[in-house]
């Protein structure tokens, strides 16, 4: 019970963000409307993405500071939920993104840095499946996962600079955070953030009890 | 360790003088990709506008730049790495092979940007910036793709994840490269380009020390 309270809080923020998210009241915005809602959904998986990801690059870390199976299995697995939470991220904006801005996809420096992501964290599981030697698997796919992420940042950093983004809160166009005056959405948001990521942390522990099955049914 | 890293260069290149079909045969692929993009394109009269220009002779060199370094862990035998294992240090090898795929670039690169002026015209405004473009765009592809190619060789189907691997972490590189270098066309003013000059210097710098720090690990597997 006392290990289990992240599982609670997730499920209790996110009842409470679905519930309130759709019935409590938003600021009236120009173009955006009723789709500001999407902020509750669509901007907590891309915290939910850079958490599990960066998880994933500190086990990365230590597996090459300590050699221990246990780390790669951490990399690999919070790399895997934070793919997920990527997925999830990309389709919630392109379908806001249809009825906002008119298009499924645009050429928006936030949308190409997030597919950028996905593509080094693809390339990362397929790297990891042409290994069979397990040790040689581990400390490899760590030692790109650490180059690919330092290599990440600063394109991070430099998209932005090239062109504006479309999305609110950039490039001239209104966030959340000055029309929210009576903090309806804040209220909301960063409790959204938080369970989105608890639930992320479950899944991963899930899927890493299920790894310690398989492994121990093999060994025996 | 200098003297270490001169003997390791002093090799590279003695082997790649040895078995000179390899490097004609870089020559050539660029050569001739650079003529079969000349021919499809210049089949109608008009030809093609500045923009087309500078963005396919930039994928024309990263094309060129993964094979010819993606030999560079593969193409010897796995008894002399391990020969080499036991004398140098990793440090070295690391350094000595950026350093040789880097003359190596240089040379393609320069090699290929004189055959593609010649062929596909040459709207090259400021030539000198340009060709600092080429020169540290040769110096950042061969030590990302260094690294890269350390961590495929160890993989099977190498080639394929040369190219997946490399790809996505190569982007920023090419995009400061292709701003750099549109503006060198354009002929602007050469303080335009200094915020990209200095980003690209500082992403080399990131990638040759985390190739310091990471190859160790690499090697001793």
């Amino acid at each position: 019970m006392k290990n289990n309270w992240y599982k609670f809080l997730a499920v209790g923020l996110l009842y409470y963000v679905l519930i309130w998210g759709f019935l409590g009241r938003i600021p009236r915005q120009p173009v955006l409307h009723e789709t500001a809602r999407n902020l509750y959904f669509h901007v907590p998986m891309w915290f939910g993405m850079f958490t599990m990801l960066s998880v994933s690059v500190w086990n990365s870390i230590k597996y090459l500071r300590t050699p221990n199976m246990l780390f790669d299995t951490k990399a690999s697995e919070y790399a895997n939920t934070g793919i997920l939470f990527g997925i999830a991220g990309i389709a919630t904006g392109s379908i806001w993104a249809r009825y906002t801005w008119g298009a499924w996809w645009t050429n928006d420096v936030k949308l190409n840095g997030a597919a950028i992501g996905l593509l080094i964290y693809f390339a990362y599981i397929i790297l990891r499946g042409s290994f069979n030697d397990e040790q040689q698997r581990a400390r490899i796919s760590a030692i790109y996962n650490i180059f690919a992420v330092a290599l990440l940042i600063p394109l991070l950093i430099i998209l932005p600079r090239m062109t504006d983004s479309l999305h609110p809160g950039n490039g001239g166009n209104p966030g959340f955070k000055p029309m929210d005056t009576e903090h309806t959405m804040r209220v909301i948001f960063y409790p959204a953030c938080i369970g989105w990521i608890c639930l992320g942390y479950w899944i991963t522990n899930v899927r890493l009890r299920l790894k310690n099955l398989e492994q121990s049914l093999a060994e025996n | 360790m200098f003297r270490e890293i001169k003997a390791l260069i002093d090799k590279e290149i003695r082997l790649e003088l040895r078995q000179k079909y390899a490097l004609n045969g870089m020559l050539l692929y660029i050569v001739s990709t650079i003529y079969v993009c000349y021919l499809s394109f210049r089949m109608k009269t008009n030809s093609i506008d500045k923009l087309t220009w500078n963005t396919l002779f930039w994928i024309i060199l990263l094309f060129t730049a993964m094979n010819a370094i993606a030999k560079s862990f593969t193409q010897e035998r796995f008894g002399r790495l391990l020969y080499y294992y036991t004398l140098a240090s990793p440090v070295g090898i690391i350094l000595s092979k950026i350093i040789y795929n880097t003359l190596l670039m240089l040379v393609l690169a320069l090699v290929g940007f004189g055959v593609y002026a010649v062929v596909m015209g040459n709207p090259v405004e400021d030539i000198t910036i340009y060709l600092l473009s080429i020169i540290l765009g040769a110096v950042g592809f061969s030590s990302t793709l260094t690294m890269v190619a350390g961590i495929a060789s160890k993989a099977e189907n190498s080639a394929t994840l040369m190219a997946i691997l490399s790809f996505p972490i190569i982007i920023p590189m090419l995009l400061m490269l292709l701003k750099i270098s549109k503006n060198a066309l354009d002929g602007l003013d050469r303080g335009s380009s200094t915020d990209e000059i200095l980003t690209l210097l500082a992403i080399d710098g990131i990638v040759l020390v985390l190739s310091v720090i990471l190859f160790p690990y690499l090697w001793r597997s």
